[in-house]
């Protein structure tokens, strides 16, 4: 299964997120991530959604999407031709110098910021494209994570 | 001119051409229902006995006159109880409008008295629907949901309006009638690919689906059939495109479908599919269809093409567009070879339906009411067997005449179909045809029909099973009958009697005439109570995800 970027123009109309979502739900679509945000224009929403799927599926995707009366776009952005990115803060076992060291230096090595410390643990936080806030999870998580929470990435074209 | 939200919605009911609504009051609704009542001279109101009624209804009306059908109920279960009416005309594709009131906006998601969130529940099963928060959208939403009902490929549009909405005023100002006008691009070289396609193809075959009624484009895909040399076969929802005479129909297609058509698929080098989906009735082994065959797809939908079968050729147009600007690219042929091999299949594989006078036979009973009703009579079923022995038997020449639930499969779905196309053509003799199985589900409708005095006549193929279940029992789950032997004891003579209508039994096709024959002369609604086997299967057919390899003829 691939992973597909989509960036959707929706009107701003209340319903409209529910009726994308119930889309994917009745046509059994995988969704890794939605997230819907402001435009210059208040009668308008971008929506970013990560889809998984095979090109057959894409299409289909697509093409239900543009059949929704309140979506007036919908482009298929290619990673190496759009900006995208996501916000992860997670919540890592600290408890002694010795984790906060490590942690320090992974996060240096991953332009991460460490926003909040307390005496058992860090908060991390990380703005990057989703491959690289896997690997960087992957990486911290040997430290043990307390909690974690991703923005959904969001996405625009070059 | 300052008008309240009701006198606004009956305002733009009318600008938009509607002159009959379906509906059932309620309380969300009382000031929608005064505004009827002071305009009842500009819009006729038929009273069901039931919203669902009243969504098939509108379906109905829509289907028999090529309109938008309009349906009208109260908050809460007022609108739910529309809902499978919706659905229904949301997979056929009916352009409907459906209005429901709501409860005042200040006592919305409050779980006040007969609310429901109807915006949400109709979500998935209309094109598009409208919260009408605001009465100064209001006019402008309902020429917005008559626009999306009726343009592309149609469906059901719902608006919801709070009962504040419904008493406050604004200004009023009048507006014109949606007129829909698409162009849809066809290129030069996709018409030239489409011509050489048929220009090559030896073993071509046309299947087409409700869309070329849609599009009234029943006379260029004649004209293709006949210029190319093609034979035709159709969906359910396409009976009536083309002439029951006409040599080159291969009859329905599909689980029940002719044989011959089924082979002609099968071994065709060349299939078009036209205003038709490739759902799992046709296209019951969707990997296995037309295998030897190029397929071509026209479609308005562009989400249809490649969603249930890969195509090499798609096209995104209405039918008649599309057949109108491909006909003068197609040379003319002939493909003897070819209709000589479909004629002996027709021959030698066709199901012939053995003939029995003494009893009643459902083909016969068919071909009896399809043949005193007349070449004009509107058919409108329910679901299950008889529908099926509706569409192998009742065979329509025109369109609009053969209406059907084909895509929901919603039994109950007749009575208040048949209201409706009777309510829209007033002139036409309107059949609809039934099982005890479907008749139960809705059958207080035939009150509505007496109170209307609408003369839809009732051919109820009673065979005392749900036969359609029953016979799937009998042939894939070793006649383990699991609820589909009711034991009713409803005498339905007395049953039409009691509504006000009247009623026959009849158990041969003598007495089947002599019934009809009274029905025909259209004083009222009548019930033909005919008396059926419960073996009779309808046949042929090819198992569910099976192939023409696995069709049952006997």
């Amino acid at each position: 299964m691939e992973k597909y970027i989509l960036s959707v123009v929706v009107q701003n109309n209340a319903g409209v997120l529910a009726r994308v979502s119930s889309l994917f739900g009745r046509r059994g679509y995988n969704i890794d991530s939605l997230t819907v945000s402001a435009t210059t224009d208040p009668k308008i929403s971008r929506m970013s959604i990560i889809v998984q799927g095979d090109e057959p599926i894409l299409e289909q995707i697509i093409k239900q999407l543009l059949k929704l009366e309140e979506v007036m776009r919908v482009d298929h952005l290619q990673e190496d031709d759009s900006c995208c990115s996501e916000l992860v803060f997670v919540k890592l076992s600290a408890p002694d110098i010795g984790a906060r060291d490590g942690i320090r230096q992974i996060c240096d090595l991953y332009d991460a910021h460490i926003i909040e410390t307390s005496e058992q643990s860090m908060i991390v936080e990380l703005a990057e494209v989703p491959s690289r806030i896997d690997a960087f999870l992957d990486v911290v998580s040997n430290f043990g994570v307390v909690e974690m929470s991703r923005s959904g990435v969001t996405a625009i074209q070059k | 001119m300052v008008k309240n939200g009701s006198e606004i919605l009956v305002e733009t009911l009318v600008e938009q051409g509607v002159d009959t609504i379906f509906g059932y009051p309620g309380g969300a609704v009382l000031n929608i229902y005064d505004a009827l009542y002071k305009n009842s001279d500009r819009i006729r109101h038929i009273l069901t006995s039931h919203e669902q009624g009243a969504a098939h209804a509108a379906d109905g009306y829509a289907r028999a006159t090529g309109r938008v059908g309009v349906c009208l109920a109260t908050s809460g279960p007022g609108a739910t109880n529309l809902v499978t009416g919706i659905a229904t005309a949301y997979m056929d594709s009916i352009p409907m409008v459906a209005i429901t009131g709501n409860v005042g906006t200040s006592l919305i998601g409050r779980d006040s008295f007969q609310e429901v969130y109807i915006a949400g529940i109709t979500m998935p099963v209309t094109k598009h629907n409208f919260v009408v928060r605001h009465v100064e959208e209001l006019a402008d939403t309902i020429r917005s949901a008559f626009r999306i009902a009726s343009s592309g490929r149609p469906g059901p549009v719902l608006i919801d309006i709070p009962k504040d909405v419904t008493a406050a005023t604004c200004e009023f100002l009048p507006g014109e009638k949606v007129e829909v006008h698409e162009e849809y691009e066809v290129t030069e070289e996709q018409l030239r690919t489409v011509a050489d396609m048929i220009a090559q193809s030896a073993r071509p075959v046309l299947y087409f689906g409700g869309g070329v009624e849609t599009a009234d484009a029943e006379d260029a895909l004649l004209e293709l059939m006949h210029k190319a040399d093609i034979p035709a076969a159709h969906t359910m929802m396409a009976i009536g495109c083309v002439p029951e005479s006409e040599p080159l129909s291969l009859g329905l297609i599909g689980m029940h479908g002719t044989v011959s058509a089924a082979w002609a698929v099968e071994r065709s080098d060349l299939l078009i599919g036209i205003g038709a989906r490739f759902s799992d009735r046709v296209a019951t082994n969707p990997r296995r269809f037309a295998p030897k065959a190029k397929i071509i797809h026209v479609d308005i939908d562009a989400a249809e093409i490649n969603k249930n079968i890969g195509v090499d050729q798609a096209i995104v147009s209405d039918a008649r567009q599309f057949l109108t600007k491909l006909l003068p690219y197609v040379q003319p042929a002939t493909h003897r070879p070819w209709r000589t091999q479909i004629a002996t299949w027709r021959t030698k594989l066709d199901y012939v339906p053995k003939d029995d006078e003494s009893v009643l036979k459902p083909h016969q009973v068919m071909r009896t009411v399809a043949q005193m009703a007349g070449a004009d009579a509107i058919i409108a079923t329910d679901v299950g067997q008889h529908q099926l022995w509706a569409a192998q038997y009742c065979g329509r020449s025109k369109i609009h005449q053969f209406i059907t639930s084909g895509g929901l499969g919603t039994m109950g779905f007749g009575y208040g179909a048949a209201i409706g196309a009777q309510v829209g053509d007033p002139d036409k003799t309107v059949i609809h045809v039934t099982g005890d199985g479907s008749f139960h589900m809705n059958l207080n409708e035939m009150a509505t029909a007496v109170s209307y005095d609408l003369p839809v006549i009732t051919v109820l193929m009673n065979n005392r099973v749900l036969g359609m279940v029953y016979q799937w029992q009998t042939m894939f789950y070793e006649q383990r009958y699991s609820q589909t032997q009711p034991g009713r004891k409803t005498d339905y003579v007395k049953l039409a009697e009691a509504f006000g209508a009247r009623g026959f039994r009849v158990t041969n096709i003598a007495e089947l005439r002599a019934a009809l024959e009274q029905a025909l002369q259209r004083t009222g609604p009548v019930l033909i109570d005919c008396e059926i086997d419960r073996e009779e299967r309808v046949l042929p057919m090819i198992p569910a995800g099976g192939t023409v390899d696995d069709i049952v003829s006997g």
